[in-house]
């Protein structure tokens, strides 16, 4: 069972649909039993980053999903949840993340060299291919039924960087963004799999192929 | 690299798309969800729902079919028609929409725009505009293009986007129905004056016309149409293809299979959910079978 947290951000319908049809069983939550218990882990989100940051911690959420992590329970952070995972984030004002992942999360317009931001539509949003960072010549497991090259959506105005060493995969938009990021059970995606088509669900699908220790 | 996006746009009434629909090979040629995952395996990007029903039952029937097409076509789903109010934007986002398109309902209260971005975000308020030519002039129609608000076009939009609207469609009502080509002027001028993406609507009679459109104003994101898909005379992984033959960067979702591998995957991940479904549920009817298996 797949546990998508719960914390009172985002429509998490599509994205518990999107469990469903890869045949994984999902459930919305935000019982710390319930995710301690699960296969996997999933921290969804669209807003803002400061937001987000305040209910998880309120919730106590986010020494969960820390929790979690620590126990090699497979993590994956979906678009603000994925930004969620880094150490900080500089999206009006300074907010701290979860840390999970080395990074920080900054404007893309900051991002991008000067001379290719003329034209260049701010939020990042539609259609991007993705161009997988090989690690030792082999691109990452999530990964291991598409292709590099092949589609996923995007909507994000702020994206990750400093965290060369845990990307697995950036997407050209006025320069290399970071795509998705992954170190040890821990992985986010930017783009939405759960709206990217087949490519989308064939991520899903070998990340619930992930297992916790032990399982 | 970003592509550029093609969109169908289904308009929904009790339940059915309306429009004569002409399509081999589907069960039910105005069922909305069997339409909505056929484009979805031709390689459509995203698509529009428009709900043209009048009364509160056909409203229920609209949110139902958007929710069990939600649960089986994994790409962006806006909704529109009969917005009026940020309880309209919950209804069809509960339901599983991603961005809800706003028109009449923003011209009678421009401040639902700000209130929705608030809410849930630029990226889910698309405003969308039926614009004419009046002496010389873009101006915005309302009610579905009936009443002539006397609005400037290009200055309604600009504040729109200011607002919060996360994306702008276009509907040209001087190239509506006509099929000889985008208002390309019109187009033009809107992305000029705005920063957020922009969806051209209005006009597409062939593949050509919309080759012309993304190579004449290159500020245009995405191309919307309903008829000439419906009706099959343009079909949208020809059009990719003629897309990316032109230079214009175009999702095709397997290069080698075409779109066959998209078919196979998502038809075994409705049959892998609907097993899953039948064990947990015995007894439960499987309405998703049909929609989204030939």
């Amino acid at each position: 069972m797949t546990a998508i947290v719960d914390y009172g951000v985002g429509n998490l319908f599509s994205l518990r649909s999107s469990f469903g049809a890869v045949g994984e069983e999902a459930a919305v939550t935000s019982d710390r039993g319930v995710i301690m218990s699960a296969d996997r882990v999933v921290l969804p989100g669209v807003g803002a980053f400061g937001d987000a940051a305040r209910k998880l911690s309120e919730t106590g959420l986010g020494d969960v999903i820390k929790e979690a992590a620590g126990e090699g329970i497979p993590l994956l952070g979906i678009c603000l949840g994925m930004q969620l995972l880094f150490e900080r984030s500089f999206e009006y004002g300074e907010h701290a993340g979860l840390g999970l992942l080395r990074g920080e999360v900054r404007p893309i317009a900051e991002t991008v060299p000067e001379d290719s931001l003329s034209g260049l539509k701010i939020p990042h949003m539609g259609w991007n291919s993705l161009d997988f960072d090989l690690k030792e010549g082999n691109s990452h497991p999530l990964f291991k039924y598409i292709k590099n090259g092949d589609y996923v959506y995007f909507v994000h105005s702020y994206c990750a960087v400093g965290c060369e060493s845990s990307r697995i995969a950036s997407s050209f938009y006025g320069a290399p963004l970071t795509a998705a990021a992954a170190r040890d059970n821990v992985a986010g995606c930017q783009f939405h799999p759960e709206k990217s088509g087949r490519t989308g669900l064939s991520i899903l699908r070998a990340f619930c192929e992930m297992r916790r220790p032990g399982s | 690299m970003l592509t550029k996006r093609i969109i169908p746009c289904l308009d929904v009434r009790d339940g059915r798309v309306v429009k004569g629909v002409n399509f081999g090979g589907l069960r039910d040629v105005s069922s909305p969800l069997d339409l909505a995952a056929r484009y979805s395996r031709c390689g459509a990007d995203e698509l529009v729902f428009y709900d043209i029903t009048a009364s509160a039952e056909g409203r229920g029937i609209f949110t139902g079919i958007l929710r069990e097409t939600a649960e089986n076509v994994f790409i962006p789903l806006t909704v529109g028609g009969g917005i009026g109010s940020v309880a309209d934007f919950d209804r069809v986002l509960k339901c599983g929409a991603d961005k809800v398109s706003v028109n009449s309902g923003a011209i009678k209260d421009p401040s639902i725009i700000k209130k929705a971005a608030k809410l849930y975000g630029n990226q889910c308020v698309v405003l969308s505009a039926d614009v004419r030519r009046v002496d010389g002039r873009f101006t915005i129609f309302a009610r579905g293009g009936r009443d002539n608000t006397g609005i400037d076009a290009i200055e309604w939009i600009r504040r729109g986007a200011e607002d919060g609207a996360g994306e702008i469609v276009v509907n040209s009502m001087d190239t509506d129905g006509v099929r000889g080509g985008f208002d390309l002027e019109m187009l033009d001028a809107v992305c000029r004056a705005v920063s957020v993406p922009v969806i051209a609507s209005g006009g597409a009679g062939c593949i050509q016309d919309f080759i012309t459109l993304f190579k004449s104003v290159p500020g245009v994101d995405a191309g919307l149409a309903a008829s000439i898909f419906h009706f099959g005379e343009v079909d949208i992984s020809d059009l990719k293809r003629a897309m990316r033959d032109a230079g214009i960067p175009a999702r095709i979702s397997d290069a080698g299979g075409g779109d066959g591998g998209e078919e196979v995957a998502e038809r075994e991940a409705a049959a892998a959910a609907e097993d899953k479904k039948a064990g947990q549920l015995p007894g439960k009817k499987q309405i998703h079978r049909n929609g989204v298996r030939k």
